[in-house]
């Protein structure tokens, strides 16, 4: 019924511990993968402001509030299914539902309701359109990466990543009502960034991968593989970020900006691309290059919202 | 005399287990109260913003 019944891996992750007390308001924060959603929150904020329409700001807080939910709850159908697997790695094995702290079918429910509360509080105070959009993000991260790709194909990440790149597209049509350019470029580039941010990390935490047997890319083709595509992936996300500003969508604060902060992810990824592992190797420029991944994106959407405000 | 103190404290366990339980049920009965509350006061600025 849950998760690994339908796994083809060869590898048969420890069973957690079932819950014996109620569940922790704290646990069930923690399903919601806090520290996640808040770039999830921040990019949704950002594209809702970089919008050239504005919404009522309790309509724009509830926009974002909703993103947070609905990315929140899909964080905790992802932890209830991965649960074998999450018990399996050292990263993972603290979480609420490996340590036996929750049972599974409390924090489905918790997700489920989640979920469904934020794509209604969406449509009836927002909009269907963004509504929408909302249900897509959630099926794509829950269903369609957590389900299916990740247990079964290196590519997870590459298609897996739209899911996060859900969150502007929502805020710009929550704010607009419609689809147009720009939030499309938005998505490309958080769908461009996501696999050298992942596979960063897969190559300093491969062995845990391997243990649980999900076919991370470092584990299945290897990790010179890896970082040839880590290379490919930031060298196309250079131009792809200065977009925005080559069809118009933003000034020469954001271009300027995007050009700089993206030459950065390029030069900490040649450094990763180029290099091989030596023993009793640190991994510290794929730490470096994850690192800066997560600031990359930060600083990339603040741009853009600074821009919409400064015009040079 | 060892099987008294030895009842003691398997009682004393489970007094602290139901009193971490009810401190438990307590702080998700008071998060849970305050969501449902934000969300009514939610709905109410909602409501007042769809009419402007």
């Amino acid at each position: 019924m849950y998760g690994h019944a339908t796994m083809t891996t060869s590898i048969t992750p420890p069973t957690p511990a079932p819950a014996r007390r109620p569940a922790d308001w704290r646990d069930l924060l923690a399903l919601t993968k806090p520290r996640v959603m808040s770039l999830v929150i921040f990019t949704g904020l950002c594209g809702l402001i970089a919008a050239p329409e504005r919404i009522h700001p309790v309509l724009a807080f509830t926009a974002i509030l909703c993103i947070a939910i609905g990315a929140g709850g899909a964080a905790a159908l992802n932890q209830w299914w991965e649960a074998d697997i999450d018990a399996g790695m050292k990263r993972t094995a603290k979480r609420p539902l490996p340590q036996g702290r929750l049972d599974r079918t409390t924090a489905r429910d918790f997700a489920l309701v989640l979920c469904s509360g934020s794509v209604f509080l969406m449509g009836f105070a927002v909009g269907w359109l963004p509504a929408a959009i909302l249900v897509v993000s959630i099926i794509y991260y829950s269903v369609i990466y957590t389900i299916w790709l990740k247990p079964r194909t290196p590519q997870n990440i590459v298609i897996g990543g739209g899911a996060g790149a859900f969150p502007p597209l929502i805020g710009w049509v929550a704010a607009t009502g419609h689809i147009t350019l720009m939030p499309v470029v938005l998505f490309a580039i958080i769908f461009m960034w996501t696999p050298p941010h992942f596979w960063a990390l897969a190559l300093f935490v491969k062995s845990d991968y391997a243990k649980v047997g999900i076919p991370m890319m470092p584990v299945v083709a290897g990790e010179k593989a890896t970082r040839r595509l880590i290379l490919i992936y930031s060298v196309l996300l250079l131009p792809l970020s200065v977009v925005p500003w080559a069809i118009g969508g933003t000034g020469a604060l954001y271009g300027v900006s995007a050009l700089v902060l993206s030459s950065l992810f390029l030069a900490l990824s040649v450094r990763v691309g180029l290099r091989t592992r030596g023993e009793a190797d640190t991994m510290r420029p794929e730490k470096q290059l994850f690192a800066y991944s997560v600031i990359y994106l930060f600083a990339l959407f603040a741009a853009l919202v600074m821009d919409r405000f400064i015009v040079i | 005399m060892g099987e008294d103190s030895n009842d003691t404290g398997v009682n004393g366990t489970g007094q602290d287990e139901a009193r971490s339980i009810a401190q438990i049920r307590k702080g998700r009965n008071r998060v849970l109260g305050l969501a449902l509350a934000a969300f009514v006061v939610l709905v109410f600025f909602i409501s007042i913003a769809k009419m402007s």
